[in-house]
């Protein structure tokens, strides 16, 4: 069956939750890959919904550049500790009001 | 957030999962860790397929309808689960054809408690709950897994052996309360276990000698997975009034249990394919491959 498509399975285990990739099935249309993925993902009531997508439906980006260092738009571009230490200090020496 | 780039080199790589990092399919990878992971995975996948063959001769003759259902069940996850686990080996490049065809062969391995017999109802109550534990240990260290595929269906296959252990365990309280002849069926089965599940998680190697654990495909040592046995379940064996057949096993003061060196060269009889139902079963699972052919046949032309 290997010349068979693959399809990515992906469930959704209670109501408001979202969609994770469970696994995936081998099969030649999509009705015999509905058929396994309900039974491998589904049989005991453990999903409440499955997605099945053709893996080479799949656009896969994986390439991140961050030539520039933009980190200044994350909470991990900023350094606090040393300059909160310090205000306090400075605060502290002057006495509260 | 940057996406974290997967090593491309071996030695990087080899840092990167023993640090925890996780592998996806179209990722690069050093071609030993692929074959290891072939290996390791495959041999998992044959063992769910042949380990429910011992609890099937049992579905005929189980002792109630709820037993009856309740073992199908169990067996029926258990094939479920080597269909999830071939699906993982055949994405990393071994079609599932070509496992089954070694498996049949006698080409592949599987694990050693699924080569000897259910004589009684009472090895089936032995096999569902101690064998199962067992197995649950080494699947819950399975989730830290360095190639996330593999770890993300160790959490369904968790999830369902967790039922599967209940049921053992219901089975064995059912014998163990009713007549002294089913108390004995019970401590017969776990004396003829006993040894088998001592040599289950594998001789006691280094951790750092182990590739299986330098790629990180597994994250705990043979003997750590032991010692994790004993201590989550003989306890649960003693306060059943039932005997474990080791005169030298007791837990010491710092926590570690002693028992008496098993039999690693029955260990590697076994799993080499000497075990007293290997052929047996091997035929049993040929003929049925054989059998079934044409639903194969049928959906592939479908």
């Amino acid at each position: 069956m290997s010349e068979h498509a693959v399809w990515e399975v992906f469930r959704k285990e209670k109501r408001g939750a979202a969609f994770e990739h469970a696994g995936s099935v081998v099969a030649p249309d999509a009705d015999f890959a509905e058929a396994w993925a309900r039974e491998q993902y589904g049989r005991r009531g453990e999903s409440v919904a499955l997605w099945l997508v053709p893996r080479d439906a799949i656009r896969d980006v994986k390439d991140w550049a961050d030539e520039f260092d933009l980190k200044y738009r994350r909470v991990d571009g900023y350094s606090i500790k040393a300059r909160l230490k310090e205000a306090r200090e400075r605060a502290g020496a002057a006495g509260p009001g | 957030m940057a996406a974290v780039a997967i090593p491309g080199d071996e030695q990087a790589f080899r840092e990167y999962v023993q640090a925890g990092g996780q592998v996806e399919t179209t990722d690069w990878m050093p071609d030993d860790y692929r074959a290891k992971l072939i290996k390791f995975i495959e041999m998992h996948g044959n063992s769910e397929l042949m380990g429910v063959l011992p609890e099937r001769e049992w579905i005929l003759r189980a002792p109630t309808l709820q037993r009856k259902l309740a073992l199908t069940a169990k067996v029926q996850d258990e094939v479920g689960h080597a269909q999830l686990i071939y699906r993982v080996v055949e994405d990393l490049g071994k079609p599932r054809e070509r496992c089954l065809a070694d498996l049949v062969d006698g080409k592949a391995k599987f694990h050693n408690v699924f080569h000897y017999p259910t004589k009684t109802w009472g090895d089936v109550g032995v096999i569902a709950w101690l064998v199962d534990a067992a197995a649950i240990i080494s699947q819950k260290a399975l989730l830290k897994c360095s190639y996330a595929p593999y770890a993300r269906i160790m959490k369904k296959i968790c999830w369902e052996e967790s039922f599967h252990i209940l049921h053992g365990r219901d089975v064995i309280l059912a014998m163990v309360t009713g007549t002294p002849e089913q108390f004995e069926l019970v401590q017969e089965a776990l004396d003829r276990w006993w040894g088998p599940l001592m040599q289950f998680h594998g001789n006691p190697i280094p951790s750092d000698e182990d590739p299986m654990f330098l790629w990180r495909i597994k994250s705990q040592g043979n003997e750590e997975a032991r010692q994790q046995f004993l201590e989550g379940y003989v306890p649960q064996i003693w306060e059943l009034g039932l005997t474990v057949p080791d005169p030298n096993l007791r837990r010491r003061d710092d926590g570690v249990w002693e028992y008496t060196e098993p039999d690693w060269a029955e260990l590697k009889h076994v799993v080499t394919g000497h075990g007293p139902k290997t052929e047996e079963r091997l035929a049993f699972r040929r003929h049925f491959l054989d059998q079934e052919q044409w639903v194969r046949d049928v959906v592939l032309a479908a």
